[in-house]
């Protein structure tokens, strides 16, 4: 077999603008190379196959000679310069001489820049495989929750030491701020507010008066309209609304602060920053929600009386009469008692969660959707916390 | 549009509001060239630079870009503009939630498919030809400090071997000796990877040690010369520019720091 020539032919690929090109020639103990074509990022995957068939022709040839011919190349970038590079050093990593003269100038610079800049690819760091990696996943979020919700009980008391330092002194509050607030947290919020509550009414009404009617027991749909509004619908979702709509604005505007340095400023500016960013919104919550759970009640009941009438031939004077019996000032009252406190939670956990961004956009998007989760989530674990208060008490 | 020019700008207008900002602006800047834009604050740089990258477009006037009318152009010759072309927002502009490497890789692989030994071979290659060591690979952005998210996003503009770089202040925020060598850097590669370079910027020794010629935005057009035909023009703002404490310092030290730079980085 000493005069068997191997040839490998490079079909090219149908690529536009001169491909880039790699066919070899193999004499005994002599590889001639010729690279030709655009050696340049478009031609990447078809060039490293071809290398990689080289590797394996010369992989028996230690002690031979391979010789790579440049001629060809019409176009070379760095990524085509650095494949020749790794054709060279790995050739002679197997033992074999390779001579690959430069004739170009230009592409003389580009191979010496990737050779200077002779890199190590780091290995990527390995994730730790399945239960290990949940083991280790559950525990830190168990660590996590313990710590945050340690965290959230500092800042808590800590807005509500500044919540009584500004009550005694009332001058330190910041009225523009707090108006701005409350235009955005309430004004803003009645119409979305005032439709879903109104909607609620008319689909509790409707339903209410589907299983009543059964029982012969239309009338009692005024009843139900009334107490579930007044004591949990009403309160309930104003405050989810309000959490998803100025908890999330709440987290983003402070979050967007954060990321732009101003919390750094307003605290070297010697100012105290649950004064200046938290408390405004948290007051402006705390009379936007009551207000707004009433406005809901109201819209509520409007909608539970207009399916009553469409539906029941209830007049509005009937089921006036009726919720008159139904409900007495308590019912309201436990509704409306609670806004304040989902309120205090909103805006606690929203300002809160904008205060925690650090650093990228990213963690802006991370804490927001955390902020809303968390509000909710408290909302509903203090609401059923007053029902038990309630029941207890006997209202 | 000749061989010999990588972008071309003729009477380009920009407007906001009643407010002027370029008239009749022409420009051109030659292929391997470093050009300097310079100019006051509010004469436009960074609206020019955002006008010749297409992503404003100007009130009047013709940018031409490798041969590319960038007001007539379909998605196609776009795709492969952009192809030729890297940027290097002020502070990197990386993807906050990728690694340096996946912010190498992305213009990447929308490029084309690659095995993932070759994307990581490569992003090492462009990782390390910015400067940067290989353990910042797999680093977060929030991870770096500023010189070296600079360095991160000139890798990334480096991904696709560009034929031209735009740099938006590119030693903006860096160290004297950061900076210093940022601009060795840019030469370096300028010169081996034969790139053209517009560079924003405002530090008068990057002007003096790398700019092969400098645009100034005077009077809402641009001055083009060298650094020594702009000292001796008869602007008042360019004679404040170039002959301030600032100026003659920064052109003192290039006087003493030319014969480092014919060294090869």
């Amino acid at each position: 077999m000493t005069s068997a020539a191997i040839t490998g032919a490079d079909a090219g690929v149908m690529e536009p603008a001169r491909p880039g090109k790699l066919e070899w020639r193999r004499e005994d103990t002599t590889l001639t190379v010729s690279a030709g074509g655009g050696w340049t990022f478009d031609h990447l995957p078809h060039l490293d196959r071809r290398q990689a068939e080289i590797l394996n022709l010369a992989t028996d040839m230690r002690g031979g000679t391979v010789l790579i011919g440049l001629g060809g190349i019409t176009a070379m970038d760095t990524s085509g310069a650095w494949l020749l590079h790794r054709l060279q050093s790995r050739l002679t990593a197997l033992g074999v001489r390779v001579e690959m003269p430069i004739g170009d100038e230009r592409h003389r610079a580009l191979l010496a820049e990737v050779q200077r800049v002779a890199f190590d690819v780091p290995t990527e760091p390995a994730l730790p495989g399945g239960l290990i990696r949940l083991v280790n996943e559950l525990g830190k979020g168990a660590i996590d929750a313990v710590v945050e919700g340690a965290r959230l009980l500092s800042f808590f008391g800590w807005t509500v030491l500044t919540l009584i330092r500004s009550l005694v002194s009332p001058g330190r509050l910041r009225l523009t701020s707090l108006t701005h607030h409350l235009e955005q947290t309430c004004l803003h919020a009645l119409p979305i507010v005032g439709l879903i509550a109104f909607l609620i009414g008319v689909v509790m009404a409707y339903q209410g008066a589907d299983q009543l009617r059964r029982f012969g027991a239309e009338i009692f749909t005024v009843d139900l309209v009334g107490v579930s509004v007044l004591r949990e619908i009403g309160i309930l979702l104003t405050a989810i609304v309000v959490a998803g709509r100025s908890g999330s604005a709440f987290t983003a505007e402070i979050g967007a602060m954060a990321v732009n340095q101003e919390i750094d400023a307003i605290k070297t500016l010697g100012l105290d920053v649950v004064e200046v960013l938290v408390l405004p919104r948290m007051l402006a919550l705390m009379i936007a929600l009551p207000l707004l759970a009433f406005f809901a009640d109201i819209l509520g009941l409007f909608g539970g009386g207009l399916m009553a009438w469409v539906v029941l031939d209830i007049t509005p004077g009937q089921f006036l009469n009726q919720l008159d019996d139904a409900i007495e000032p308590a019912t309201f009252w436990v509704g409306i008692i609670k806004a304040p406190v989902f309120a205090f939670l909103i805006a606690l956990v929203g300002c809160y969660q904008g205060l925690l961004v650090s650093g990228s956009a990213d963690s802006v998007g991370r804490n927001t959707t955390a902020s809303v989760v968390i509000s909710i989530f408290l909302v509903i674990v203090f609401d059923a916390l007053f029902s038990i208060l309630f029941s207890a008490l006997g209202v | 549009m000749d061989e010999g020019t990588a972008i071309r700008i003729r009477g380009l207008c920009t407007q906001f509001g009643a407010q002027r900002v370029h008239d009749d602006l022409d420009l051109d800047v030659r292929r391997g060239e470093i050009l300097g834009v310079v100019g006051g604050s509010g004469t436009g740089k960074s609206v020019l630079l955002r006008q010749m990258l297409g992503l404003m477009r100007p009130a009047a006037g013709q940018i031409e870009v490798l041969g590319y009318d960038l007001a007539h152009m379909g998605r196609n010759a776009w795709k492969s503009l952009r192809a030729r072309q890297g940027v290097l927002f002020q502070d990197g502009a990386l993807f906050s939630s990728l690694t340096v490497a996946q912010n190498v890789q992305a213009p990447m692989r929308e490029r084309q498919p690659l095995s993932p030994d070759l994307l990581r071979d490569l992003a090492a290659l462009k990782i390390a030809l910015a400067g940067l060591p290989p353990h910042a690979c797999d680093k977060y952005p929030s991870e770096l400090s500023g010189g070296m998210r600079k360095r991160a996003g000139l890798a990334r503009a480096l991904a696709l071997d560009p034929d031209i770089l735009f740099l938006d202040e590119p030693t903006a925020g860096l160290d004297p000796i950061g900076a210093a060598d940022f601009d060795r850097l840019i030469r370096g590669l300028q010169q081996s990877l034969g790139l053209t370079v517009v560079m924003v910027t405002h530090d008068l020794d990057s002007l003096a040690a790398i700019c092969d010629r400098i645009a100034a935005l005077v009077d809402k057009r641009a001055t083009v010369g060298t650094l020594e035909q702009l000292r001796a023009a008869d602007d008042p703002w360019l004679k404040t520019y170039f002959s301030g404490p600032r100026g003659r310092a920064a052109l003192a030290g290039d006087a003493m720091s030319k014969p480092l730079m014919d060294g090869r980085v």
